[in-house]
């Protein structure tokens, strides 16, 4: 009882419930979704934010 | 008993808030690693192929029109490849015109408001010490009479490292025609290369002065002891 109440309220225990077929599909999708995820960060969440870092500066200027 | 009752429901709201601000955290985590990993070694990764690709653009065809004049170069054209022997005998970064962000990310930049390689006065130009190729990584490593050549459509330009400076961000003086004499009026060809300082920070500048110490035309080739690096 107290583990499927805990288990209601978590984010990717719902993804994980939500993935369809047996154990080794839901390994897959949830490989894919990971992967995708990871794709859409490095394409275009870091780009938006790295000229925010301080590392990222070369040039002399006002 | 009816404490018992009352406490169930609420501890159970406690764990499935914890458990969710645990996932969340450990999401942020994983977000992080993965920045850091972008940042210093997946825009390597990116830049360095992006620049291999222009530069053997540039070399298989020297007439391509993609290669500009200096005179003609506007912000983010390739007009140039810049070798440093120093770095390593296959170091060849493109020279883009400007020194904007997206520029920078590709290679290196030249500051669009200084002379031209070869010309009287400063010629500015400013990479990456770190992340996106990192064309200026090694630049510490440079020391007087040290090669910078810079290969434009017809010429090899040879300067030669006349030192180096640490300076605050704001130091443009660095970039003057005659480097931090301001109103003085240049009579020869200087280069000066911008980086970040220290590695991974904004704090300072690395700044690297150099002389042209030789012109010759593309068309014959460089002296191989051009390219030789010294002790």
């Amino acid at each position: 009882m107290c583990c499927r109440l805990v288990s209601e309220v978590s984010f990717y225990g719902l993804i994980w419930r939500i993935l369809p077929g047996p154990m080794a599909l839901k390994l897959f999708e949830a490989l894919i979704l990971v992967l995708a995820v990871v794709a859409v960060l490095f394409t275009w969440v870091f780009p938006l934010i790295a000229p925010y870092m301080p590392f990222n500066e070369n040039t002399v200027g006002q | 008993m009816i404490r018992a009752t009352r406490a169930i429901p609420q501890r159970t709201g406690i764990r499935a808030f914890a458990g969710l601000l645990g996932e969340l955290l450990v999401t942020i985590g994983a977000v992080l690693v993965l920045f850091v990993g972008w940042q210093l070694f997946w825009t390597d990764v990116v830049a360095d192929a992006d620049a291999a690709q222009v530069v053997s653009t540039m070399e298989e065809d020297p007439a391509a029109p993609d290669w500009v004049q200096p005179t003609q170069a506007r912000l983010g054209d390739a007009f140039a490849i810049v070798r440093i022997p120093r770095f390593g005998p296959k170091f060849a970064r493109p020279l883009y015109e400007g020194t904007t962000k997206d520029v920078l990310k590709r290679g290196i930049g030249h500051y669009a408001d200084t002379s031209m390689p070869g010309d009287i006065g400063n010629f500015g130009m400013a990479g990456h010490r770190t992340t996106y190729g990192k064309p200026f990584n090694q630049i510490e490593r440079l020391v007087e009479g040290d090669v910078v050549l810079v290969e434009t459509k017809d010429t090899y330009f040879v300067y030669r490292v006349t030192g180096h400076q640490i300076v605050p961000p704001t130091q443009v003086s660095v970039l003057l025609p005659v480097p931090d004499k301001p109103g003085k009026k240049a009579t020869v060809a200087t280069l000066t290369m911008t980086t970040c300082h220290p590695e991974f920070s904004a704090r300072e500048r690395y700044i690297v002065h150099a002389d042209l110490d030789a012109m010759y035309r593309r068309a014959n080739g460089v002296p191989a002891d051009v390219l030789q690096v010294g002790e």
